[in-house]
Parts: structure tokens; C-alpha cells; sequence
């Protein structure tokens, strides 16, 4: 019967596995008392092993008992060792050497302001495809601000600009497209440049304006520059700045200086399209007013208007921050109050 | 502007698209519909009913009792509370149980004693206008009981078009119906029953014919003037249909011959005005330059002082109107009007601009004569205005129309080529393609491509911001269809013009000062003349409030406003920094011109500056459990001063103490306190720093002391290329050396010394403790040096080092009466 031997080895061998698992396991008091019963109490199943020995051949008796005894002495050093540590366990929750739970010691987080934050992340997706930032005055002479620009003071077109003039034929700015002339004017196509700044309207400082703003504007000109390519870079920029599943739309619109001009919408970040009070329920939200460079533009700086094309845009940053973060209210972001900036740090 | 969809559907047959469809097509091939509104929804238990009996409410003399027939079979009474109730005119009513736009329901109930079953409404209890001034008359003739939407031609649907200014053809039903035209559809006016051809009486500056003379004597602002004569109409509510239209658009019915200019004014966009011929002197108009001080009141009742830059419709004796603005009191269309005038002419777009914006009056003529006409259409304006008339309020037109002024001569014709298209679209459209966009909103192709020169079209007379190829090639985008382009990515382009460094710079400043827990702020750039003690030089003579009539010259006084509207909320800590434009004016030398161009002229007289700046104030660290934090101090506020100069500048950024020069006055001003001192870069001062003055912040008793800096960022120049230092293998020595020195030596001043006496040996110098007190003699202070010294070649033996010591022993001693101090 050599079979009971062996078989009753692998047994024991199971069991202490089986075990030292049930022990280590055990999570508490009591867990830990059901399996010292289960293994080593006295219907537990190594006293039902070892009272198996005796069907052992008898040649083979004291090793399978010298076996079981080594396993019963491994349970019983692991279930002591097991309940002195639930003790300590026990005796730590009652009284922590330290609480991990505390605050950490902090510093002041600082921040840069929202509209700075949308800024530089439309110049960034600009500046990959080519752009360069260039900076202008911000009080500025009528010729670039308006005549250059192909526009009359007498049209209508420029009632969308109301200025605060400084003195004969100089005011502040009425946005930063002047610089598309000075640009132009110190340079040789190719011309790909942003023009970040402030610009100044002469609105009531209200919910949704401000008698100064900021402003980025765009301009790429070139041989061979055309309207395809103008919607294909103003779509890339939207994919990366909004997300590649935010879609925009160009509507046609008016600009003295482009032609044909156009606004672009995308569709609204808050409601993706189904219609909510950001977007005055049309599913959209309107981010630049763009076209291609009116010739007119082009003679103003002397650039050949037939052989030169090219795209120009505008946006407000402080619009895109207000719509981004849920902001109501435009005051809001030039209060410099530190509890609005901290939400943004 | 408003459209009715109603309208449009009658002018385009066919149109079945719903409201919300042609909104979207409009928006995408013409002009944003910003506004879309049901008018005259939940109206349908609404109905005509005539007032048979009306009497005053025995228990209140604002009310009356009226019977009414509302077409059943008994009549009802009803309770109203308008002061007009004309008996036997027709009303809208509200039975019993029907409910209200708003949303309550009415019921029959006791009003003082008196039972009213139902009631009479007003235009605003409707929602079909403003007009809550009495109860809506509806025109004579209609069955009583009749449904008020029938009646009205509603519902309908009221579109909000938000018109570019150079599309004004877009202001009428008929520019927007165009839109909508598409091949094979043409537009159906409607047929007003009545019909009237004028012959023509013409003359230059002088008509006459009809009974009337019309003279223009300003041929500069106005090149024609038309006139026609209606005699013997009867003034009175417009038929219900006109009527429902002008609500539908948001207008108000006035009678049926101011309603039908208006009408015609929105079906095709000429301006008409209508006379009362008998107040008219003379039996003449004119149209001549008011003179200086005439006065007119015009006819929202305001009395207008008027100049020689103004132009008025006047007859022998006085003005009537205000040409192209708005007609006079006097001569208006009353009730007792009998004989009209129609006035159908084309003033000059900026004589009219110029006079409404003096007298503030902007009118639906007045939009559309500042963006210009069909001149080429008054005839036929002229005419429909008269037939409409007729219909609605009868009468007898004379056969005689009066015309003064040149015919118009049409718009010109303009080229466009396709080799243009493509090269500004980037579409591959051929000539018949090309025609095919245009021609179906109107203009009219003049035959073949002619040469290089492009095919040639006619422009229709309301397209008069039409004039230059690229205007054609515009229509032909917005007609193909800005979202129907091709979706085809370019190749990348370069930019030759190179990228400004302040870019970058205030991208270092950010990082930098956000990292050490500073928020960024954005202010306008408006002060008042006088803010916080600093003086703007830079007026802004039309500002929007004295607060904001200057434009700032630094930056700390607009942060310390920002940081009294953070102690208004309670707000101890705070640290705001801010990259900006500053601005001042420049004294020029007599008769210099500067060397600018023409274009620059006038700018020479300011000066723009980039600038940061910076304040804090409050605890230097959030409140911690462990330990209690300290305010920030002058040595906060230096090592963010330190910090941003030289991640900004090569050169050593001293603070100086003494001297004050004009630059520091540009920076500073009355903010800076006693602890304060001047950034000096090679000997050019660049910036202020310190304590904010308490006089110069309005601060609260539980405030800490603030700190702030001024730096322009044009002085600091970008920052060079590091170079390598190579590392010695070799191990370093340290040795400590405590000096005393007089109170009057400057630290910066010993560690030059240290710096300039330490051979290549020395590698750093340190300041490890600075004491004061019973230890050292008086009037002297004890400065803590630690050195450390590195052979590039060997290991330093202590004579080497022992030499250094004594050498700066040596040299302090001599120099800044220095004692060495032995521990």
C-alpha cells in the first residue's frame, strides 16, 4: 500500500497550502478563529490526516507523522504570528503613530489668467502651421486703422466700430488688423502672422462687452493662397482648439477688408448642438470673423493684387474663455479678484 | 430687420421649406437670422366680435359694460376696461374658457358687481405688439365670430435678420425672397385689385403736374424726387391682411395710408412718405438745405432745431420733413385727411447719415438711404404704394405723376473672370457655371467671355454694392456655398516675418511668477487723471465716465485698485501680476516731423511701453496645521524681483538705494514707500521696487503691508546663450569668515570686494548671517561669510587656501574698516 503513503504526503502537503492561506487571509479575529478550527482544531482536517497515518504501511509511519507534525507546527507559528499582528492592527487604529489623512504643507498656486490660457493656445495651433506673433501700436493712426483697411468713415460698415479718438487722425485701435497693413507694408509675401493685443470700442463696459478687449488677428498671404486652403487651416485650428468632433460652419458675412468674408461658428461646447442658453439655442457659437484680403488692401500697401491672395481673421479670446469656462459675465475677468483667478490656476 | 415667412411663401410660390429650414439656408447663403419667433401662436379660440351696446360700469367709472356679438347666437356681455369702446366697431374676444398667449385662462366672473363673460384684448395681451394702450380695433367688414388668425394671416413665423451693412437689398421681403429664388420660380406680388399707370410729368430741378410743383433745389442730396396725387381717400384701420402683416414683422398699423408706404417699404425697400395735401402751402415741395435754427417738429412729437448741413422737404413756407429721415407733424395723414401727396425720392446716402446722426433719429428710411437705394425702382415703388391705396382706402389718383431730377442711369456693368474664381476660391468653375450662381439672383449676363477680360454682367439696381470683380466672385462663393468647398488641406507655408521677443519674454515672466504662487490679472487700460497718486498724461477726450478718461502710465496703480476691490471682499492675501501696455506723451521739438511717414503722423506725439507689474500682500504660505506662516516682506517681494530680471537679462540687476533719476519717476510714483529702491542694469535704471505707501491703497485695518514692482520689460534684454563651465573632479574646501563692518557699508559693496579679490580659485561666495546687537561693538554690524574653493587641476592644499583668506582679510580690512571676528 505505498499509494497511502504518498497520497497522504500530498494531502498534508495541499493542506498546509490550503492552510497557511486561510490564515494569511484572514482579516480579523474571527476569520482567523474559523480557520485555526477548520485546520487545527480537533475535527479540523489535519487531525483528520493524521488520524489517517495509521492506515499507513508501517515502514513509512514515522515520516508521514514527522510530516505532519512539521505542518501542524507551520500552522500554529502562522496563526500566532497572524494574531499578534490583528492585535498590533487592532491597537494602531485606536491609537495612530500618524495620520496620513492630514493635509500637506502647501504653497500659493498661481496661475495664468483664462484669457491669456485661450490665447496661448490659439497661437500655439497658429504658430504650427507657420505663424509668427508680431505686436503693433495701440494707439494707432486712421490710415492704418481704417484706410488701409477699405474703410470709409462715412459707410455705415464703420458704425460697428464706435472709437475713442485721441486727436486728428490718431485713436486707439478698433481692433488689431492695422498691423495686416504695417506687416505688409515692411514685408515681402510670404506673410503668416498673428497679431495678439488690445483693442478698444467705445461700448459701455456691460455683461458681454468691454471698452477694451483683446484680439488676435491673422493673416496669411501668398501666391496661390485661396479659399480652400483658407477653410482648411481655419478647420484644423477649430479640430485642435475646440476637439477633432466639434464641426464649424462658415456663414457669409461683411468685413471692409476681406472679401469674400465670412463668420465661422462651431458647434456650441456646452450643449454640442442641441440648443442651450450659451448659444441663444441655435447650436452654435460664432468664434471669428474672417475672409480673403480684400484687393483693395493689397494696393493700400503696395502688394500686386492680382498676383498676391491670402486669409484674414479675427477673434476675441475673452469671448472663447467666457464660453470655455461658463463665465456670464465679461466685468468678471478684469476685476483681477483672486478667487475668480484661483478657479482658473 | 424682420420678415415674415407668411410673405415670403406669398412671393415665392412653392416655398414649402419649413420656417426653421429657411432660416438655416438664409444664415448660410446670406445673412445671420439671429431671431425666430411664433407670432400669433394660441390664438385659435380667438374671434371677431362687434361691440352692439356699451355703457358705463355703474360701480366703476373705468370700466364698461358692452354687449357683444361674437357670432352666436346669443350676444354677451363682457366687462372692458379701455378707455375707447366704440360701438358697432369690431374687437378681438376671448370667450369664456379660452386661454391667453401668457397663459391663464379665462373665465366668466363677477367684476364690481357686473357679469363678464369673456373679454375684449389689446395687442400686447395677444402678443401681436406693443401697443397696450386700449383694446385692438380690427378694420370694419368682418363677420363676427370669425377665427382673428384667419382674419390676420396667422400664425406666422417672424425671422430677426442681422443684415451686413453693404447687403441693405436684404432689408425688404423682395431682397430676401431673391435669396430664396430659385431656377424656374420667379416672384408673385401681390394683386391688390387696383390699378394706376402715370404719365409722367418730368423736369430737371423743376416739376409740375397734378396740382403740385416739385422743385430741388439741393440736386447734391437729392437726385430725383417723385410724386403722385391721390384725392378723396378715406382714412381709416387697414384691411386685416395688411394689417396682420405689418404685425407679423413687429410693426405697428397706423391707417391704411401710412400703412400701405409702409408696406411697400417692406415688399420692395423704398422709403415713401405721405402728405396731407391740403396742409401744404403753395401746392408745392421742395427739397432744399434747412437754414440755420429752422425748426421742425417732426412726427414723434419732438420738436427739431435744424442747420444748413440738414436737408428738408419744405412747401412755400416752412419745413415738413426731414428729408429721408422722417416726415413733420403738421402735414401727417389724419383721420380728416381727403387729398394725399406720395413722396418717392432718392436722397443722398451721406446728407442722410449726417442728419441722423445729429438729430439721433435712426428710421427704417433713414437705414436704407444711408446704404443707398434702387433708384432704378422708384417708379415702379411709387406706383405700387398708389394702386395699394386705391384698394384699401379709395379715392382717385391723379393720372399725372410729377418726376424732378436726372433718370437714373443704372448701375454699372462689372467682368468677372475664371481664372480669377480659381485663383481666389480655389473652384474650377467654367463661364457657364459662373452664370449659372448669378444669374438667378439677378444679374444678367452680357453675352460671351470677352478676351482675358472675363464675362461681363449687368448689375440689378438694388445690388449697388456691387462694383469690382471680386464683388462678383464673392456672390459666386456665397451662391456655391461656403460649406460646399472642397475640404482639401494645403501645404504648410512658411512666415518671412520674423516674431517679436516680447512674446516670448512675457511667457518667461508668466511661468515664472505663476510657478511662485502669483495669479496673472488683465485691466483695462482706462484710468482716471489722478490714480493712486500717479498722474496719466494720455487724455481721452470722449471717455465713457471720468474714471476711465485716461490711459494709464503705469501698471502698480491699476493693480492697486485691483487689490482694493479684493480687500472690498475680504481678501487678505493676494498676489496679482500684470504684462501690459503703458502710455505717456512725448514733448516734441518745435518743427520736427521725426522722419515719419505720413501714415505715422501724429503717433510721434505718444509713447507705448511694455511693462510688468506686481503686487502682493497677506501671508507668505496658505495656513497650515503644523505651523503658523509669516507675512511676506521686502525679501518676498526681492527675490521675485531678482528672480524675474535675471531669468530676463544677462547683466546683474543691483538694487540701488540712492540716487533718484527721471526713469524711476516714469516707473514709480507715489505708491512707493520708504523700502524702496531702484533695479539698476548696468548702470540704467529698469524698475522700481518696495513698500506700497499706506496713503496710496485704501486698506482695512486687518491688511498686511503690500509690496510692489514696476519693470519695463523693453530694458531687459533677452536672455544670451549659457555657456559651459567645465566640472573639476577635483574635491571643493570650505572655510567661514565673520567680519564686522560699520553700519554704512553696504552687503553688496563686501561682496564685490569678496568677488573681485577671489582668484580662480574661489567658486562661491555666500552670505550665511547677519547680526546686530550686544555681541559687536556699536555702530558696527557682523556679516557671516561662507566660501568655497575648487582647483580645476589638483586637490587644494591649505596654503592655497590660506592665502585667499588672508588676501580678503586683508582687503576688507583696508577697504571697509572691517574686523575680523574670531569665534
Amino acid at each position: 500500500m505505498t499509494g497511502t503513503a504518498a497520497s497522504l504526503l500530498e494531502r498534508l502537503a495541499q493542506l498546509e497550502g490550503d492552510g497557511l492561506a486561510a490564515i494569511g487571509n484572514a482579516g480579523n479575529g474571527e476569520a482567523l478563529e474559523d480557520a485555526r478550527v477548520a485546520y487545527l482544531g480537533r475535527n479540523g482536517v489535519l487531525a483528520d490526516a493524521m488520524g489517517a497515518i495509521g492506515t499507513v504501511e508501517p515502514e513509512r509511519r514515522p515520516a508521514v507523522g514527522q510530516r505532519a507534525n512539521a505542518v501542524k507546527q507551520a500552522l500554529s507559528v502562522a496563526l500566532e504570528a497572524a494574531s499578534t499582528a490583528l492585535a498590533a492592527a487592532d491597537a494602531d487604529a485606536d491609537h495612530p503613530t500618524i495620520d496620513l489623512t492630514l493635509p500637506g504643507r502647501r504653497t500659493w498656486r498661481g496661475g495664468v489668467h483664462p484669457v491669456t490660457r485661450v490665447i496661448d493656445e490659439i497661437c500655439e495651433i497658429f504658430g504650427d502651421m507657420g505663424f509668427t506673433r508680431v505686436q503693433g501700436p495701440e494707439i494707432e493712426t486712421t490710415w492704418y486703422n481704417f484706410t488701409a483697411l477699405n474703410i470709409s468713415l462715412d459707410h455705415p460698415a464703420a458704425d460697428m466700430m464706435d472709437t475713442f479718438y485721441l486727436d486728428d487722425g490718431v485713436i486707439l485701435r478698433t481692433h488689431t488688423s492695422p498691423m495686416q497693413a504695417r506687416v505688409m507694408e515692411a514685408s515681402e509675401p510670404p506673410v503668416r502672422v498673428l497679431v495678439p493685443g488690445l483693442a478698444y470700442r467705445r461700448d459701455s463696459f456691460d455683461p458681454s462687452h468691454a471698452p477694451a478687449f483683446e484680439q488676435i488677428e491673422g493673416l496669411a498671404v501668398d501666391e496661390g493662397v485661396d479659399f480652400v486652403e483658407f477653410r482648411s487651416a481655419i478647420q484644423t485650428f477649430v479640430r485642435r482648439f475646440f476637439g477633432v468632433d466639434t464641426k464649424s460652419r462658415f456663414r457669409p458675412s461683411f468685413y471692409p477688408f476681406t472679401e469674400p468674408s465670412a463668420e465661422v461658428d462651431v458647434t456650441c461646447s456646452v450643449c454640442h448642438g442641441s440648443g442651450c442658453s450659451t448659444c441663444k439655442r441655435t447650436g452654435w457659437i460664432t468664434i471669428m470673423g474672417s475672409g480673403m484680403v480684400d484687393p483693395a488692401v493689397f494696393e493700400a500697401v503696395g502688394y500686386d493684387p492680382e498676383r498676391y491672395t491670402g486669409y484674414a481673421f479675427g477673434m476675441g479670446p475673452a469671448r472663447i474663455a467666457m464660453v470655455r469656462h461658463g463665465i456670464p459675465d465679461m466685468r468678471l475677468l478684469y476685476e483681477g479678484d483672486t478667487a475668480f483667478l484661483e478657479q482658473f490656476a | 430687420m424682420n420678415v415674415s415667412v407668411n410673405w415670403l411663401r406669398e412671393l415665392v410660390p412653392g416655398l414649402d421649406a419649413s420656417p426653421e429650414e429657411l432660416a438655416e439656408r438664409f444664415s448660410m447663403a446670406a445673412a445671420a437670422v439671429e431671431g425666430f419667433e411664433v407670432v400669433g401662436a394660441g390664438l385659435d379660440e380667438i374671434v371677431v366680435a362687434r361691440v352692439l351696446e356699451v355703457e358705463r360700469h355703474p360701480n366703476a367709472d373705468r370700466l364698461s359694460l358692452c354687449v357683444v356679438d361674437a357670432g352666436g347666437e346669443e350676444p354677451i356681455d363682457v366687462v372692458c376696461g379701455a378707455p375707447v369702446i366704440v360701438q358697432g366697431a369690431l374687437y378681438p374676444y376671448v370667450p369664456v374658457g379660452a386661454t391667453l398667449p401668457a397663459g391663464f385662462t379665462i373665465e366668466a366672473r363677477k367684476i364690481r358687481g357686473e357679469m363678464s363673460h369673456g373679454m375684449l384684448c389689446s395687442e400686447i395681451e395677444l402678443k401681436l405688439g406693443r401697443d397696450k394702450s386700449g383694446i385692438m380695433r380690427l378694420p370694419d367688414g368682418l363677420e363676427p365670430g370669425t377665427p382673428l388668425v384667419d382674419v390676420l394671416g396667422l400664425p406666422d413665423v417672424r425671422l430677426g435678420l442681422d443684415l451686413n451693412p453693404n447687403r441693405v437689398d436684404l432689408a425688404c421681403h423682395k431682397g430676401v425672397a431673391r435669396e430664396f429664388v430659385g431656377d424656374g420660380v420667379g416672384l408673385t406680388e401681390r394683386d391688390f385689385g387696383a390699378t394706376w399707370r402715370a404719365e409722367w410729368a418730368d423736369g430737371d430741378a423743376e416739376a409740375a403736374g397734378a396740382g403740385v410743383t416739385v422743385r430741388i433745389e439741393a440736386p447734391d442730396r437729392c437726385s430725383r424726387y417723385l410724386g403722385a396725387v391721390v384725392r378723396g381717400v378715406e382714412v381709416g384701420p387697414s384691411p386685416a391682411w395688411l394689417a396682420g402683416r405689418l404685425l407679423a414683422v413687429g410693426g405697428r398699423p397706423i391707417n391704411n395710408v401710412v400703412d400701405a408706404t409702409n408696406y411697400v417699404l417692406l415688399e420692395c425697400n423704398q422709403p415713401l412718405h405721405a402728405f396731407d395735401l391740403s396742409t401744404l402751402t403753395g401746392a408745392e415741395v421742395k427739397v432744399r438745405a434747412a437754414s440755420a435754427g429752422e425748426e421742425l417738429e417732426t412726427l414723434d412729437g419732438e420738436t427739431r432745431k435744424l442747420g444748413p448741413a440738414d436737408t428738408v422737404i419744405a412747401d412755400r413756407d416752412r419745413a415738413i420733413a426731414l428729408a429721408g429721415v422722417m416726415g413733420g407733424a403738421d402735414t401727417e395723414v389724419t383721420g380728416e385727411t381727403v387729398d394725399v401727396l406720395i413722396e418717392c425720392a432718392a436722397f443722398d446716402p451721406l446728407s442722410v447719415r449726417k442728419t441722423a446722426r445729429t438729430t439721433g433719429l435712426s428710421t427704417d428710411a433713414s437705414y436704407r438711404f444711408e446704404r443707398g437705394i434702387d433708384e432704378t425702382a422708384q417708379e415702379e415703388a411709387l406706383t405700387r404704394c398708389v394702386e395699394l391705396i386705391l384698394a384699401i382706402a379709395g379715392g382717385e389718383a391723379d393720372p399725372v405723376g410729377v418726376r424732378a431730377g436726372a433718370t437714373p442711369i443704372g448701375l454699372e456693368d462689372v467682368a468677372v473672370r475664371a481664372t480669377r474664381v480659381r485663383q481666389v476660391l480655389g473652384l474650377d468653375l467654367d463661364d457657364d457655371e459662373i452664370a449659372g450662381l448669378l444669374e438667378p439672383i439677378g444679374f444678367i449676363r452680357r453675352g460671351g467671355t470677352a478676351g482675358g477680360g472675363g464675362a461681363l454682367y449687368g448689375v440689378p439696381g438694388w445690388r449697388g454694392d456691387v462694383t469690382r470683380e471680386i464683388d462678383l466672385v464673392e456672390e459666386v462663393a456665397r451662391r456655391f456655398g461656403y460649406d460646399n468647398f472642397p475640404d482639401e488641406p494645403r501645404r504648410f507655408r512658411p512666415s518671412v516675418v520674423p516674431e517679436h521677443p516680447g512674446f516670448k519674454r512675457a511667457e518667461r515672466i508668466r511661468r515664472l511668477l505663476t510657478g511662485r504662487g502669483m495669479l496673472e490679472a488683465r485691466s483695462l487700460s482706462f484710468v482716471p487723471a489722478d490714480h493712486h497718486g500717479n498722474v496719466a498724461s494720455v487724455a481721452v477726450p470722449n471717455p465713457l465716465s471720468a474714471e476711465e478718461s485716461y490711459l494709464r502710465s503705469a501698471m502698480v496703480p491699476v493693480l492697486l485698485r485691483r487689490l482694493e476691490h479684493n480687500y472690498s471682499r475680504g481678501r487678505r492675501d493676494v498676489r496679482l501680476f500684470e504684462v501690459g501696455t503703458v502710455f505717456d506723451t512725448v514733448a516734441l521739438e518745435p518743427n520736427a516731423n521725426g522722419g515719419t511717414s505720413q501714415r505715422d503722423a501724429g503717433l510721434e506725439r505718444y509713447h507705448e511701453e511694455s511693462r510688468l507689474g506686481l503686487v502682493l500682500t497677506g501671508s507668505r504660505e496658505p495656513a497650515h496645521w503644523d505651523e503658523t506662516s509669516a507675512d511676506l516682506d521686502l525679501w518676498d517681494l526681492k527675490s521675485l524681483a531678482e528672480d524675474v530680471a535675471s531669468g530676463l537679462c544677462d547683466g546683474v540687476v543691483e538694487a540701488c538705494l540712492t540716487g533718484v533719476d527721471s526713469r524711476a519717476d516714469a516707473l514709480g510714483g507715489a505708491w512707493l514707500g520708504t523700502e524702496s529702491y531702484r533695479m539698476v542694469v548696468d548702470g540704467q535704471t529698469v524698475g522700481v521696487a518696495g513698500a506700497v505707501n499706506a496713503g496710496a491703497v485704501d486698506s482695512p485695518p486687518w491688511a498686511a503691508r503690500a509690496w510692489a514692482l514696476e519693470l519695463d520689460l523693453a530694458a531687459v534684454t533677452s536672455r544670451g546663450v549659457a555657456e559651459y563651465v567645465s566640472l573639476s573632479p577635483y574635491p571643493a574646501v570650505r572655510r567661514d569668515l565673520a567680519i564686522t563692518v560699520p553700519f554704512s557699508v553696504p552687503f553688496a559693496d563686501v561682496e564685490d570686494a569678496l568677488r573681485e579679490t577671489g582668484s580662480g580659485l574661489l567658486e562661491a561666495v555666500r552670505l550665511f548671517d547677519v547680526y546686530e546687537g550686544t555681541e559687536v561693538e556699536d555702530g558696527r554690524r557682523s556679516l557671516g561669510w561662507a566660501f568655497r574653493f575648487r582647483a580645476d587641476d589638483r586637490t587644494l592644499t591649505d596654503e592655497d587656501v590660506e592665502a585667499e583668506m588672508s588676501a580678503f582679510s586683508a582687503v576688507l580690512e583696508k577697504r571697509f574698516d572691517a574686523r575680523i571676528r574670531t569665534s
